[in-house]
């Protein structure tokens, strides 16, 4: 059972990616048509589409079968899952708007959170007692869905923004934007990195000195650049680090976060050097035929549709679990935190969109602004910040 | 007496009004050039957008605005962030002093959060000020919009002005000479669509979704409730935190409960998923990553409620109510008190046995053995042989001066003093025994305790709860899902369609989802003379691009 779930969120990842190109070639085919219809190339990529959540809805079941869980239950899986009701929020809002310039940013988009999240520990593990509740099913899976209807609005915004930035001149506007295609260039790069490494089942052990003055181990699984305070190399033949850190730095994470900048640079790098354009220069083309004030009106009614849901879920789910299961409905742990975070920030979005009228582009800026929050939240929160929700 | 606009049409608006709330016409001089009217709030007369001259209507102000709302929303967003960078006070180790902590842990940013105080940031003055700031914007910015908003739509005529539906963003005219066929059946098809036609002298209104323009103060409603709450949380009773440490076997009073309650540990216990249990064979390799992953903490545990008065330090009657296994997320509950598992400790020392011993001939005089929560002061052993504890250390350490001292009352490292009588010393000889150590302070003995063995044992720590404020956060929570929902998930949408000789006009406003309303108002036009009406604001950003 394990493995034909696994099994199937490979297909569904494979079909995600044949989609895109899909949706690639739908934009080609039909220049000027009415949006109204749909071309041949859409409708396969749609389909391609269904199919891959399908299948991905099959890797999660047959998941929970083998588990007894739903498995939303670490890093990994979370993610995953994320990713999949990214995919089915934009299923949802394609059916509203039948725009196929959003399959093409959210695939691939949704592709790299999927890849990212299989850089995590994979293997079905038990639920501590913590977890071990009817709510870890509820609260995950709504607080997930909320996000990654919220997370729509930043495809949107990107598609936005591509579109609506002058790119013949350099400006402020364009190297955020450079910002945001580096960031996820360089996510690419984590993920190529640590799957090269993982294959070829790299491991340096270190022995180093910790903040207490004791004596710890680290296992590498990316050669070190950055080795922990006075770090000895346990395993022979790897590399020796190039710089060591002071001991209240965790060495292995920044060795990580350097490895994903470095490889994001070269990527980067030869990106510009093959097409002499700025990335998001390169896209451009690609939306000519994108009307701005329909894109700008899914980015927003998506925000309408996530934010109840992400309320429901990150908040008041969570709070009722957090009463069960803490003793206390709120505790300002930093996963909680920044969901107040999240949620503070879109209603933030929503009055300055109602009231001050930030239509168009500074609400595309702001939805990036606000994806960013979420991402921060899944990731930062979770590996650096210490705290409750530390699972993965 | 109240200044007051009345209008051409003939209805008499409040001071401020910018469209009149009956027929539309714009009534503000400054908005009379624009191609399109500013339709929020309707262009109702505001209290905050009229009145700005006493003190009171300058407060009024200030919180009506939603540059001040949104102000305070960032700030304690980027406050709230703040206090995430490095732990709250109450998640470092509880043996940790905070003053050493933060800069032993983080260095020189850890010792200036800790003197900025943002280890207890979010109970911190200037971040609840800012929380009772966000409230107070709430409810009077919800009061200064919903009451004129709710005129309006209520006072709103089916026959709007022409200009009124000129200046809409959605509008177009038909010539067209089979208006009262077309007519009918646009008024067909609305009504299929759900919309609640009006007509009146051959215009028509069609409105539909008007209730979600109540969502936003619906939902602020519930957030204003849900502060409330908040606020409930320091009235005395409301409110029970304690903690309780119980060992196995041990009765205790709940503490916050005012000796209402007492409770029994009958056992405590951690499981572990194991390899060889065919259920966790799933987990394998995740047990082999990790090592051991915990399954289960658990206190079986009784309830007991105390029957009559007593006096304090008198045993009072136990009547014992439940039985009940307090698990993770399996709280016991009883009268508005809920017992948590939180903490535990296992193989805690309860019994310690010593042999009376003479220390060349090995040859023992009986066996004791001292209860570490109640000893005895006397041990009777074999005819003549008797062992008096001098005193004793639960917790034993030497102080500065060398003395003996205990820590705490938990027997983490006890220590005795002895004198231990027999009959060729009758007046005794004393020894101070500790964990692998023994002291003859006065001389050298003829006889020792010799260690014979101990009996732990496993302590839970629960904790214990009382909140009657809870269900106020949970009317205020379910108040806003209501709104947010509310406004979220339907539209308030309008057409208006009017007959002017020979010429049908068709003007539609909707608070949000402009694609929604054009896609109905398409359908509608199916099958009719009618042309489809401009969206003149994409028209705006048509010709903009043109030029």
């Amino acid at each position: 059972m394990a493995e034909l779930s696994a099994n199937l969120l490979y297909a569904s990842f494979v079909l995600y990616l044949v989609g895109t190109f899909f949706f690639g070639g739908a934009i080609k085919e039909k220049k000027g048509a009415s949006e109204k219809q749909q071309n041949k190339w859409a409708m396969i990529a749609i389909y391609l589409t269904v199919l891959g959540f399908v299948s991905q809805l099959g890797y999660f079941i047959t998941r929970w079968i083998a588990s007894g869980h739903a498995p939303v239950s670490n890093l990994f899986e979370f993610t995953t899952f994320f990713g999949m009701m990214l995919i089915a929020a934009f299923i949802l809002i394609y059916f509203i708007y039948k725009t196929p310039a959003l399959g093409l940013f959210a695939l691939p988009i949704a592709l790299l959170i999927i890849a990212y999240a299989s850089m995590f520990p994979r293997e079905i593990a038990p639920l501590i007692p913590a977890l071990q509740s009817d709510w870890l099913h509820i609260h995950v899976t709504t607080a997930a869905t909320g996000q990654a209807v919220l997370a729509i609005s930043f495809v949107a915004a990107i598609l936005y923004l591509v579109k609506s930035v002058d790119q013949t001149q350099k400006s402020k506007k364009t190297a955020w934007l450079e910002v945001i295609m580096f960031t996820m260039v360089a996510t690419l790069g984590f993920i190529i990195i640590t799957s090269t490494f993982s294959a070829m089942d790299y491991k340096a052990n270190f022995t180093w000195m910790n903040k207490y003055d004791k004596e710890d181990v680290f296992e590498y699984h990316l050669p070190a650049l950055i080795g922990p305070h006075e770090g000895v190399l346990m395993t022979e033949g790897k590399l020796e680090p190039l710089v060591k850190m002071p001991a209240i730095i965790d060495a292995n994470k920044a060795n990580t976060v350097v490895w994903s900048l470095f490889s994001g640079i070269i990527l980067y790098g030869l990106i510009r050097l093959i097409f002499r354009k700025r990335v998001a220069a390169i896209f451009k083309p690609l939306v000519k035929n994108v009307n701005l004030d329909l894109v700008d009106e899914i980015s927003y009614r998506s925000i309408l549709i996530g934010f109840p849901i992400f309320t429901l879920g990150a908040l008041i789910f969570a709070m009722i679990w957090a009463q069960i299961a803490w003793t206390r409905f709120w505790g300002w742990d930093p996963k909680e935190v920044w969901a107040l975070i999240t949620w503070l920030f879109y209603a933030a979005f929503l009055h300055l969109r109602l009231s001050k009228g930030w239509h168009g582009e500074k609400s595309a800026w702001l939805a990036v602004v606000g994806f960013a929050i979420i991402m921060f939240n899944l990731i930062v929160v979770n590996l650096i910040l210490a705290g409750l929700h530390s699972y993965a | 007496m109240k200044e007051v606009v009345k209008c051409e049409c003939g209805h008499v608006n409040p001071h401020g009004t910018i469209l009149c709330e009956s027929c539309g016409r714009v009534l503000d001089e400054t908005q009379k050039n624009s191609k399109m009217i500013d339709m929020r709030y309707e262009g109702s007369a505001r209290r905050s957008q009229t009145y700005n001259k006493s003190m009171i209507d300058k407060i009024w102000n200030f919180f009506t605005s939603v540059k001040v709302g949104v102000s305070l929303i960032v700030i304690l967003l980027i406050a709230s962030s703040v206090g995430t960078i490095f732990p709250q006070e109450q998640y470092i180790p509880p043996t940790e002093l905070p003053e050493v902590f933060y800069e032993a842990e983080y260095g020189f940013l850890g010792k200036l959060y800790y003197l900025l105080g943002f280890h207890n940031l979010y109970s911190s003055w200037w971040y609840l000020i800012c929380i009772a700031m966000l409230g107070t914007s709430l409810l009077i910015a919800s009061i200064d919009r919903v009451v004129p908003l709710y005129r309006s739509l209520k006072k709103q005529k089916i026959a709007r002005h022409e200009g009124f539906l000129k200046k809409q963003r959605i509008f177009g005219i038909t010539n067209t000479d089979k208006q009262a066929s077309d007519f009918e059946e646009i008024k067909r098809s609305l009504e299929s669509r759900r919309y609640k036609v009006k007509e009146e002298n051959g215009n028509l209104l069609a409105e539909k979704g008007r209730f979600s323009r109540w969502g936003p103060y619906v939902n602020h409603a519930g957030l204003i409730i849900f502060l409330i709450g908040g606020m409930l949380r320091f009235l005395p009773g409301m409110y029970v935190d304690e903690v309780l440490w119980l060992r196995e076997g041990e009765t205790k009073e709940i503490p916050g409960t005012e000796g209402q309650y007492a409770l029994k540990n009958n056992q405590f216990k951690v499981e572990v998923y194991d390899k060889e249990n065919e259920e966790d064979q799933t987990f394998n390799a995740a047990i082999d990553k990790v090592g051991t992953i915990v399954k289960n903490y658990q206190a079986d545990v009784t309830l007991y409620e105390k029957e009559g008065n007593s006096l304090p330090g008198e045993d009072a009657t136990l009547k014992k109510i439940k039985d009940h296994a307090v698990k993770v997320n399996f709280p016991l509950k009883h009268d508005h008190y809920a017992l948590y598992q939180v903490d535990y400790k296992l193989d805690e020392l309860s019994e310690m046995s010593f042999n009376l011993m003479n220390k060349s001939t090995k040859e023992t005089f009986g066996t004791m053995t001292i209860s570490l929560d109640d000893p005895k002061t006397m041990y009777e052993l074999k005819d003549g042989y008797s062992v008096e504890l001098m005193s004793y250390f639960p917790d034993f350490e030497f102080d500065e001066n060398q003395e003996p001292v205990t820590k705490s009352r938990i027997p983490n490292n006890p220590a005795f003093i002895f004198n231990m009588k027999t009959p060729d010393k009758p007046k005794g000889e004393v020894s101070f025994v500790a964990i692998q150590q023994t002291l003859e302070p006065l001389g050298e003995n003829t006889y020792k305790m010799a260690f014979a063995g101990v009996d732990t044992r496993n302590v839970t720590a629960l904790t214990v709860r009382k909140d009657l404020t809870l269900w106020i956060f949970f009317v205020g929570g379910g108040i806003f899902m209501i709104g947010v929902i509310q406004g979220a998930y339907w539209n308030h949408r309008r057409i208006w369609i009017q007959r002017k000789d020979g010429e049908i006009w068709l003007a539609g406003h909707t608070n949000k989802n402009w694609h929604g309303l054009k896609r109905d108002i398409s359908m509608i036009l199916e099958g009719t003379n009618l042309n489809e009406p401009e969206d003149q604001l994409e028209a705006k950003h048509i010709g903009e691009k043109e030029k």
